[in-house]
């Protein structure tokens, strides 16, 4: 057992842990700070396979930006009173639950197969973690089309939300 | 490290995001677990993408990002207004559109 694989158990626990935090905490609050744990986990998973740029755009987009965000509306809604009822009866949740493990098992028996698959391949499989150069380079030379269509997205987005606020105020006026 | 352990950890981490939109009513938490699952999808990349020592996986992590960050904004807006006009963000309450 080296230490690459004592580091993925241990990233690897961690972020499973938080994962089953955010789906089992009553309060939103709760469930955020989880997720945050568990994106930083999958960070060092990241630069665990080498993907180091990945990794801090994970940590300052994800971490970052979006669970921002995410904190930003609970608290703006002050949502700890709402949260407990109207949960799921017992039975329904046992299904799902049932439902769940079902899936776990065939995305296992995918993965090990790929897995499998895929062994003969990973053979010249480099272990040197790849450069923001080459990254850079891809993005804006292969790849330039499909970054300029997420901007028009984000652009999208954008104007979508403010839409989607500024609407209220319209119809009060 | 072969890439089952990572494909394996993947799966379980989509499967967990899987049950919490199943089991749960709060719609910011649903939307948390939807990240939880675009995020199991991105390791899944980042790993296969190292298995062949092709650098494309870890393009497509970034375009999930951008669209991930995308829907965050908009959802979080819709369910800001949602709570404006119905005082709750319990999906199951929220059934105008209910056929």
């Amino acid at each position: 057992m080296n230490a690459e694989m004592i580091l993925f158990f241990i990233f690897g626990a961690v972020a499973l842990i938080g994962a089953i935090a955010v789906i089992s905490f009553r309060h939103p609050i709760y469930s955020a700070l989880s997720l945050i744990v568990t994106f930083f986990a999958q960070a060092g998973l990241f630069v665990l396979l080498g993907a180091h740029f990945v990794a801090a755009v994970q940590v300052i987009v994800y971490a970052g930006a979006i669970m921002v965000l995410f904190l930003f509306v609970i608290m703006l809604l002050n949502l700890g009173t709402l949260s407990a009822k109207g949960a799921l009866t017992g039975k329904l949740k046992g299904v799902a639950i049932v439902l769940g493990i079902l899936l776990a098992v065939q995305g296992i028996y995918i993965a090990v197969k790929a897995g499998n698959n895929t062994a003969l391949e990973s053979a010249q499989a480099s272990t040197e973690p790849v450069t923001t150069y080459k990254i850079g380079e891809l993005l804006f030379k292969d790849y330039l089309l499909p970054f300029e269509v997420t901007s028009l997205i984000l652009l999208a987005a954008l104007i979508g939300v403010i839409v989607l606020v500024k609407r209220d105020k319209q119809i009060e006026n | 490290m072969s890439l089952e352990y990572y494909l394996v950890l993947s799966a379980l981490l989509f499967t967990i995001g899987v049950i919490g939109v199943l089991i749960r009513r709060n719609a910011i938490i649903i939307f948390m677990c939807i990240e939880l699952m675009l995020n199991a999808a991105n390791l899944a990349f980042v790993a296969i993408s190292r298995d062949l020592g092709q650098v494309e996986g870890q393009l497509f992590v970034f375009f999930v990002m951008a669209v991930a960050a995308a829907e965050v904004a908009i959802g979080l807006a819709i369910i800001v207004s949602v709570f404006k006009h119905r005082e709750t963000i319990n999906v199951d309450e929220v059934n105008s559109l209910k056929g």
